[in-house]
């Protein structure tokens, strides 16, 4: 019985049919178990990241031995592929509130980063981020979490303030779950 | 004015009624300023408003697939907006061709999530929870006359997307997360 590890892959590239299968593949090869992933295309670039767990695989597993299983994807020139180990850390409770955050307006550099910094002052904590620019429009929405006892009202206004600054408009909203 | 009258009156209105003729404007596209500009209120028995109301109509028609369009689309920042949800297959509760100043929202239950578009923001969509129940009043441009009426389904999403364009609310205000606005290639 050997301890188990994670690690996290990531793959970084240029798009094209079969990246996935690639890799994926690669893993399963090494008994490998892709717990939490996430893929998206990034203007067309292929954007990847897997949190791998060696549970049940027989012979214990080396970063090296996966950068090996997933060298062939590389082969090319056109994708990057990383592999480190991660530590199994449990998420966090906290009795903090969830909230949407939208931000959009004219494209200039500075709006993450003018929005972000209010989040942080907060104590606000960013769990889910997009941005997207479209001709001239930038968009924004995150998800975020407030510390318990936040006042909302007072984060949405210093977020409105800093969005104007730069000039975009910024809204905040409660996340909604319907729990059944 | 009962919901069953105003509901009457709302489907026997036609543009006709404004007696000239509409405009088709340029709708314009965010991020233009006037789409995140809250509206004044109108006076719905002015010659500015009924001509607005009239090219609100006219821009509508001439769009396709488009079921709504407010005051900021054509640049202007009003409380005025036009619907029209007639030949939407998710309609249910109809009433035709209207335009509505003022409008405010009464009543609001039964929220479902849908996907939704905007000719103002042609590049992506969004997945927003609306109430698929509503009552709303507004006014008639031109004779003024004051009508509440409740709508569903469609209907009901199309003028909680139009109230909110003369709010300065775009529907990236409303998605429901991270991932839940999705680009697209063409406005359909």
């Amino acid at each position: 019985m050997t301890t188990a590890r994670l690690y996290a892959v990531t793959v970084l590239g240029h798009d094209r049919p079969g990246i996935i299968a690639g890799t994926t593949a690669g893993l399963a090869g090494l008994g490998l178990n892709i717990e939490d992933s996430t893929m998206t295309l990034l203007r067309g670039h292929f954007a990847m990241m897997l949190l791998c767990s060696t549970v049940g695989s027989g012979e214990p597993v080396e970063a090296s031995d996966i950068e090996r299983a997933l060298a062939p994807l590389t082969a090319d020139g056109d994708l990057d592929v990383s592999v480190r180990p991660v530590t199994d850390e449990p998420t966090p409770s906290s009795a903090a509130s969830s909230w949407v955050l939208t931000v959009h307006g004219g494209d200039r550099p500075g709006i993450v980063s003018a929005v972000a910094q209010e989040v942080a002052s907060f104590g606000g904590n960013i769990t889910d981020l997009t941005t997207r620019l479209s001709g001239d429009l930038y968009l924004l929405v995150a998800e975020l979490d407030l510390p318990a006892g936040a006042d909302a009202s007072a984060v949405e206004a210093a977020i409105k303030a800093a969005a104007q600054q730069v000039g975009v408009t910024a809204t905040l909203r409660a996340a909604e779950s319907d729990d059944l | 004015m009962s919901e069953k009258s105003g509901s009457d009156r709302l489907r026997s209105w036609t543009e006709a009624e404004l007696g000239l003729p509409g405009r088709v404007l340029e709708v314009v596209r965010a991020p233009d300023p006037v789409l995140a500009t809250a509206g004044e209120p109108v006076d719905p028995t002015s010659p500015e408003t009924v001509q607005l109301a009239a090219d609100l109509v006219a821009t509508m028609r001439v769009s396709p697939g488009c079921v709504g369009l407010a005051a900021q689309q054509v640049g202007v920042a009003a409380q005025v907006f036009c619907v029209d949800v007639s030949a939407h297959p998710k309609a249910r509760t109809c009433h035709d061709t209207f335009v509505l100043c003022n409008a405010e929202v009464l009543e609001s239950s039964r929220n479902e999530r849908a996907r939704e578009g905007c000719m103002s923001v042609p590049d992506f969509t969004g997945d927003v929870k609306r109430a698929s129940r509503l009552v709303v009043r507004g006014r008639l441009p031109g004779s003024g006359e004051e009508v509440t009426v409740a709508t569903d389904a469609f209907e009901a999403r199309a003028l909680q997307h139009e109230i909110d364009h003369c709010q300065g609310l775009l529907f990236l205000d409303r998605v429901a997360g991270a991932h839940a606005v999705h680009p697209r290639q063409t406005y359909l």
